[in-house]
């Protein structure tokens, strides 16, 4: 089971990392201000945006970008490609943990924190039409589902070195998660198709405050294309970062694969997105160059790249993948970001910047998850391959 | 492989049909006003803008004043909706023509906060009025982002925040009263009653010798699926801040879409056991291969 993949090992805190630590640090210290002093005081938010950057990058955004478990997942159960078995562990912790932070992120965004128990537990309260409820349960199952994907990987090694209970439980769960393990991997791909397209159903009921080149009953099928092509970009993106700063032998040959998936992708959310408004009739407000005019040409921009650099190179190296990957990340983070802040219309007179606090909050919660993915894949079995011989 | 990869379609094929159905001719009715629905009448040409009805909403509802403008903390002075204000008074003003506008929550005949909010925190109810209730309120603020009106207001001063919006004096109805700002009114530019009973006089003065004072139109008779607050009004009401005339109603489009993914949650089922059988027919292969 999963023999290749072994713990990175070294030491843990370098300079680097602490300089992670400190900006956690100051990320937790603001949130504990925030809930002293309230969001009027803590944030840029108003009652025009209601929703700002935690929500629009933190969880929109962000979740998108911790879909690498869910594509990589559909290529290696579904696609049958079991050679890309070794991409999947570390892109099932980036999930987990992008999942978690996201999680946390909506925790500090809340009102009523304190009243979250309630979305699972209120059942005869369920509101079925909020596509916001929907989100909210899927993503908080999405969460167990992914760390119980996860587990093996904490298992394996302690079952082997653990302290003498966690050993002995470790040897006793193992068995059983592996066995089940294929309905949750099946849980785990229902889940994100669920979530993920409903995210965009979200911003269907902001209705006419939606500019119309965002506004569309496609949004789910956006949305959902969006994170998948995002997914196999941060795969392949991470893959090429952690050869780098680990010294591993990246699996080149998969990452072009991945890569060819995620730039065609993009070639088809724009064709369905372009016949989508051309049909609705909305593609005219595309010629008028105003900022929203201006944001849907970069997106498509953005979002037709990727094939172009492909087809351009046909031979592509570490680098030209690595430049690939962050164009399409950032074709589906812009889109994502703009239908939730950019192209919401709430009126004159209403204006949102994110506060100084809020960014750091927010760079806090991308520093706790970076020091606790570094911290966990030089521990842990997560990534495959061998250091090269030097 | 062959079979592999059409299992994989399949799949594919089954996640954009899940997603894909908007088109599908699965229709959601319009939404009506309740029989029971009551509803406020506001005739522009008939405000003084004395703020009256500001100033009872405050009382009947035990709401903070807000200080924060006209009269360095003297004066109660609110310019718009917010969170020490469910109801307003707001004058637009250019050149020589001025209307003063009243502006509370429309109590959508369709409610997008109703559709957007998890617990059902907001409800439409007796009457039709859209109420809060605090207690399953967890502060997401969705209701805000839909609200075509921008009527919901959020404590942002507080650590524990609630939502604050016209909830249509509902205690004072339930004891047999009107509305305060309906009640207090001295001009009575605003009044209450039946939904039924204010859309005819609309109409009526809409139609006898009064009938040139206004424009030619009962706004919130059709627009956004309708309101149970009706507005006359002596010039057009897109300066009064009536951003919106589409006769759709806000969730229509959503809950058309989302209904049509989800009827029965047959489609969801149906994908989890299609991954699944999938799966289940691939596995081993995965390890064996790696």
């Amino acid at each position: 089971m999963h023999t290749q993949a072994q713990p990175i090992g070294g030491p843990l805190f370098t300079r680097g990392y602490m300089v992670l630590l400190a900006l956690a640090g100051i990320g937790v210290a603001l949130m504990i201000w925030r809930f002293a002093v309230g969001l009027g005081v803590s944030t840029g938010l108003n009652d025009g945006y209601p929703l700002g950057i935690w929500i629009a990058l933190d969880v929109v955004t962000g979740t998108a970008l911790a879909c690498g478990g869910y594509a990589v997942a559909l290529v290696v159960y579904i696609f049958n490609k079991g050679n890309y078995h070794p991409l999947i562990r570390p892109a099932i912790l980036t999930s987990a943990l992008g999942y978690t932070i996201a999680g946390a992120s909506v925790a500090v965004d809340l009102g009523r924190p304190w009243n979250m128990w309630k979305i699972p537990t209120y059942v005869w309260n369920w509101n079925l039409n909020s596509s916001l409820l929907e989100v909210a349960l899927c993503i908080m199952a999405y969460v167990f589902v992914l760390w119980i994907e996860l587990s093996p990987a904490f298992m394996e090694k302690w079952s082997v070195d653990g302290p003498p209970l966690l050993q002995k439980w470790s040897k006793r769960i193992l068995p059983i998660v592996n066995k089940a393990l294929i309905w949750i991997i099946a849980l785990g791909m229902l889940l994100p198709t669920m979530h993920q397209s409903s995210l965009g159903s979200l911003m269907m009921l902001a209705g006419p405050k939606l500019h119309p080149l965002w506004l569309t009953g496609w949004l789910p099928l956006l949305f959902l294309m969006a994170c998948l092509a995002m997914g196999y970009a941060i795969v392949v993106f991470e893959s090429v970062f952690s050869s780098v700063a680990f010294g591993r032998n990246p699996e080149i040959p998969m990452l072009i694969n991945l890569q060819k998936i995620a730039a065609w992708g993009g070639l088809v959310f724009i064709a369905v997105r372009v016949a989508d408004l051309a049909y609705s009739g909305n593609l005219r407000y595309a010629a008028r160059l105003d900022l929203y005019g201006t944001m849907f040409w970069i997106e498509t921009v953005l979002w037709i790249l990727p094939l172009v650099m492909m087809l351009a190179f046909p031979r592509p190296t570490l680098g030209s993948l690595f430049r690939g990957a962050i164009v399409v990340a950032l074709a589906g983070a812009l889109y994502r970001f703009d239908t939730y802040l950019v192209a919401f219309q709430p009126g004159p007179g209403w204006h949102y910047f994110p506060s100084v606090p809020e960014m750091f909050i927010t760079i806090g919660f991308v520093a706790i998850e970076l020091a606790i993915y570094v911290a966990v894949v030089k521990r842990f079995p997560i990534i495959a391959g061998m250091a090269p011989a030097r | 492989m062959g079979t592999d990869r059409r299992a994989f379609f399949k799949g594919i094929a089954a996640a954009v049909t899940l997603t894909a159905v908007p088109t599908a001719a699965l229709a959601r009715q319009k939404k009506i006003a309740p029989s029971d629905a009551v509803g406020m009448l506001y005739d522009t040409t008939k405000c003084i803008g004395c703020k009256a009805c500001v100033a009872a909403c405050k009382v009947a509802n035990k709401m903070p004043p807000d200080t924060s403008g006209y009269g360095r903390g003297l004066y109660d002075s609110p310019d718009s909706l917010n969170q020490y204000t469910k109801n307003v008074i707001q004058l637009y003003k250019e050149g020589d023509e001025q209307s003063f506008v009243k502006k509370q929550c429309m109590h959508c005949v369709d409610p997008a906060c109703v559709g957007a909010c998890m617990l059902g925190a907001l409800q439409k109810g007796k009457f039709g009025v859209v109420s809060y209730d605090v207690s399953k309120c967890v502060g997401c603020r969705y209701c805000e982002t839909v609200c075509p009106f921008n009527v919901p207001k959020f404590e942002w001063a507080k650590a524990a925040p609630k939502i604050v919006k016209c909830e249509f004096c509902k205690d004072r109805l339930a004891e047999g009263k009107e509305p305060a700002c309906t009640e207090v009114c001295p001009r009575k530019a605003v009044i209450f009653g039946t939904y039924a009973d204010l859309l005819d006089e609309a109409h009526r003065r809409l139609t006898n010798d009064t009938a040139k004072k206004y424009v030619p139109k009962v706004y919130g008779e059709h627009e956004l699926g309708g309101t149970q607050v009706l507005y006359l009004s002596g010039i057009e009401f897109e300066k009064l801040g009536f951003r919106f005339k589409q006769e759709e109603s806000v969730p229509h489009l959503q809950q058309t879409v989302s209904h049509g993914i989800y009827k029965g949650f047959v489609g969801p089922i149906a994908l989890y056991g299609l991954l699944g059988a999938v799966l289940f027919r691939n596995r081993g292969n995965s390890e064996k291969e790696s």
